[in-house]
């Protein structure tokens, strides 16, 4: 730019080098002037923009060199006395990209830039308990801990990104070991979020947990307990309540948060376990609380399973949050013509945490649920199990409540206790009704997190039953995270 | 259909402009700090994190849902700081002035040179910031990168305050400039000094005054000091007469006042968010004139 200015200038001199020689003296003897004075200029700034390239050059050199003699990503250390007092680790703080080799793996997953999150969560138990086999009648959930011994129930690989500016993806693949170590998968969610409806709305859509209560719609490996509470498993069914539908979801315009919700899904299968559930006795044949299935497909709007839940939360002081909620789930159910299941729940959850909290620690929290079923069971006249002449018609209803403190006490460690209890009505089938029949459990539990990315857990279950008497287990945890996995809701 | 989000978006902006005020929410108290030191009384502004909170460890609740629901403007750290908890919260907020990208949408780390990104992410070394260390508004010269980006922000959503805006700025980086001054004055005479903390958090603080504070409590990062690493440090400190160890409000002091009890050193309270530490609620320019003062009046003394 300045060559040109330079151009036009000499240009513009010899143009106007015709006029009176006087003035043309005066005039050229100026112009030379500030030809000269701009390319003084014009090398001036050539030569410090060359410093200041020459400066730069000379920090990032000294910061590579610098980078290249830190042995301890860590402290970064640099002093000689700091190397010789302890081993170092190899460095990680290099600026220069990482190329690839066998003792430098491939980079597959960044977080913080990468479209997806992915990652793959492991839970592992191993224990055992005085029931010969506790799968039977302690431990009905399906991730719970299967047998005596070692049992591997949840490896979950769990994905979730953003699709596009209107909507977020996730996906939820859990496999797991049967006691033959034969290997089970569910794809447990598939669903989309909206981002970007308005009114405060939000839809979701796809395989999903139904907002029921506070735990349905957590992973096994958020869980506070090893084991899922028993009137969950009764009500919710031992793999929680989740199917393929849509759920929208109203933010309410109060000060405090408040959200309703409106579920609807098909109902149908093992994971709508009070509902359009087929069911399996202990003989293989299809029967619900011994009331043998009809395995129907949807006849109109009135067999889908809806699902409506209100949450509010408040704060309580600085340092104390409580969370409340109330939940339902509608819909038929299998065992007979135009027979319906209600469930009604209760949830709430308090949480303190001081302002200071070193890592999150400590804090105390407190989740309580307590959930009621009236399942319509329909009479079963001709093909009864066995030892039942026949089944009558009869509306069960269940009840009960888990209620579970934990005190994180300090850094990395977690104190527990869960107590609940289960009972309902008298029905017909209950002598051998797995999910009915009077029980309470209670579980003492501790909990120890390396880092937020690995837990060893050590819990009791001190169990009791009009079917099983009193039994005793004690179950070790181990849970392992790999790659990133986006953060959970309160 | 695709003309919708424009249009709600449109009326949005439009129904935000005839309010008086933004409405902005910051993640953590230093950005809030700066944020309050450029918008003045233009801009409603809440803070999610508390100054004495570790802000990797901030709790999602849901009363944040509400806050971000209601904001024109999120003022975030960035570089995976709020990782943990911020994501969760904006999933469920609603709010498509917040979006990646929007223009109500600040991440402050932009501009920002930020220092020690790692080259391979591996969880062996502990858990480490992928983009690099976040903590860089310990660097005052930083906070003008941040107050220059909030100020842009701020004009380009709000251009009738805009006059406003540039002049708190430039109020606010002639302060950071005049006090940067007698800030490095003060510590000139412990450059080179060597300083322990708990946590990597103060490198850029060190860079700035060229004090090297890269002796830690913590093993390795997010890992709790086990009682052989620290008997390590404490003969490092000792070789190296490291007369001082800071501790931020979040971290376990006990732990400093053991290292600081075997090695004759002081423990020093420190914050990086005004209001933390007693005597730097009065904003970032306290906070950080006293965290230098209290360095000096430590790194003066003989062991």
């Amino acid at each position: 730019m300045k060559l040109k200015l330079i151009l036009g200038l000499s240009s513009a001199l010899s143009l106007i080098g015709t006029p009176i020689q006087a003035e043309e003296t005066n005039e050229v003897a100026q112009l030379k002037q500030m030809l000269l004075q701009m390319q003084e200029k014009f090398e001036q700034n050539q030569s410090e923009q060359r410093q200041q390239l020459e400066s730069l050059r000379r920090e990032l050199a000294a910061l590579q060199s610098n980078q290249v003699t830190n042995d301890n990503p860590v402290t970064g250390a640099s002093s000689n006395t700091a190397a010789q007092l302890e081993p170092s680790p190899p460095s990680s703080r290099t600026l220069l990209p990482a190329t690839n080799s066998l003792s430098a793996p491939l980079t597959l997953v960044r977080s913080d830039s990468a479209y997806m999150n992915i990652s793959f969560d492991v839970l592992i138990a191993a224990g055992g308990s005085t029931a010969a086999d506790p799968a039977g009648q302690l431990e009905l959930g399906d991730h719970d801990p299967s047998n005596n011994g070692f049992s591997l129930r949840n490896a979950e690989i769990a994905i979730d990104g953003a699709v596009d500016p209107y909507f977020k993806g996730y996906g939820n693949i859990v496999y797991k070991l049967d006691q033959n170590n034969e290997t089970g998968a569910e794809l447990e969610e598939a669903y989309l979020v909206s981002t970007a409806l308005p009114d405060n709305l939000q839809l979701k859509a796809g395989q999903f947990f139904a907002a029921f209560g506070r735990q349905n719609s957590q992973h096994p490996h958020q869980w506070s307990f090893v084991d899922q509470p028993i009137i969950l498993n009764r009500t919710l069914g031992p793999d929680g309540l989740r199917n393929v539908g849509a759920q929208l979801s109203w933010l309410a315009p109060t000060p405090f948060y408040t959200e309703a919700y409106l579920g609807v899904f098909n109902g149908q299968g093992g994971t709508a376990f009070s509902f359009r559930n087929e069911g399996k006795d202990v003989d293989g044949v299809p029967r619900v609380h011994g009331r043998e299935t009809l395995d129907r497909t949807l006849r109109g709007p009135g067999d889908l399973l809806m699902a409506p839940r209100i949450t509010s939360s408040f704060e309580l002081t600085d340092e104390q949050t409580l969370v409340a909620g109330a939940s339902a789930a509608f819909g038929p159910n299998d065992t007979g013509t135009g027979k319906r299941t209600e469930i009604y729940g209760v949830d709430l959850y308090w949480k303190w945490k001081p302002a200071n909290a070193n890592a999150g620690f400590p804090f105390v929290s407190w989740q309580t649920e307590a959930n009621y079923q009236r399942f319509q069971a329909a009479a079963n006249l001709t093909n009864a199990p066995a030892g039942y002449a026949s089944l009558p018609a009869e509306t069960l209803e269940d009840w009960g409540i888990y209620s579970q403190v934990l005190w994180g006490f300090r850094e990395r460690w977690t104190a527990g206790l869960r107590g609940e209890y289960a009972n309902g009505n008298k029905g017909s089938y209950d002598p051998s009704d797995i999910y009915r029949n009077e029980r309470t459990r209670l579980s003492p539990m501790l909990a120890f997190f390396p880092s937020e990315f690995s837990k060893v857990r050590l819990q009791c279950n001190y169990d009791h039953g009009t079917l099983f008497g009193n039994q005793f287990s004690v179950w070790l945890q181990l849970e392992f995270m790999l790659g990133a996995h986006g953060a959970h809701k309160f | 259909m695709k003309y919708i989000a424009p249009v709600l978006l449109t009326l949005q902006l439009l129904s935000s402009a005839a309010n008086a005020r933004l409405n902005v929410v910051a993640t953590t108290p230093d950005i809030a700090s700066i944020a309050r030191a450029i918008g003045d009384d233009k801009i409603e502004l809440t803070t999610l994190a508390k100054p004495t909170e570790d802000p990797h460890f901030v709790d999602a609740k849901p009363s944040f849902i509400v806050k971000l629901n209601h904001a024109d403007v999120l003022m975030e750290g960035g570089a995976g700081l709020e990782a943990g908890w911020l994501p969760a919260l904006l999933d469920q907020s609603r709010n498509e002035k917040l979006a990646s990208g929007a223009p109500g949408r600040i991440a402050c780390s932009q501009g920002v040179r930020l220092l020690e990104v790692p080259a391979s992410l591996d969880r062996a070394q502990g858990d480490i910031h992928s983009a690099g260390n976040p903590h860089y508004l310990a660097d005052p010269v930083n906070a003008k990168v941040v107050a220059q980006h909030i100020a842009e922000s701020l004009c380009l959503l709000d251009p009738k305050s805009a006059a406003t805006f540039q002049g708190n700025l430039s109020q606010f980086n002639t302060e950071i400039d005049n006090k940067l001054a007698g800030w490095k004055k003060t510590l000139a005479p412990f450059q080179g000094r060597e300083l322990a903390a708990y946590h990597n958090s103060w490198l850029y603080f060190g860079e700035c005054f060229e004090l090297k504070i890269d002796l830690f409590l913590e093993p390795k990062p997010g890992i709790p000091p086990t009682p052989a690493h620290l008997g390590q440090i404490i003969k490092k400190m000792k070789a190296m007469h490291v007369n001082t160890v800071i501790v931020d409000p979040y971290l376990n002091r006990k732990t400093a006042e053991t290292v600081a009890r075997n090695t004759g050193a002081t423990v020093v309270d420190v914050t990086q968010f005004p209001g933390g530490v007693k005597g730097t609620e009065g904003g970032y320019i306290q906070m950080m004139n006293q965290t230098v003062n209290l360095l000096a009046e430590s790194l003066i003394k003989k062991n």
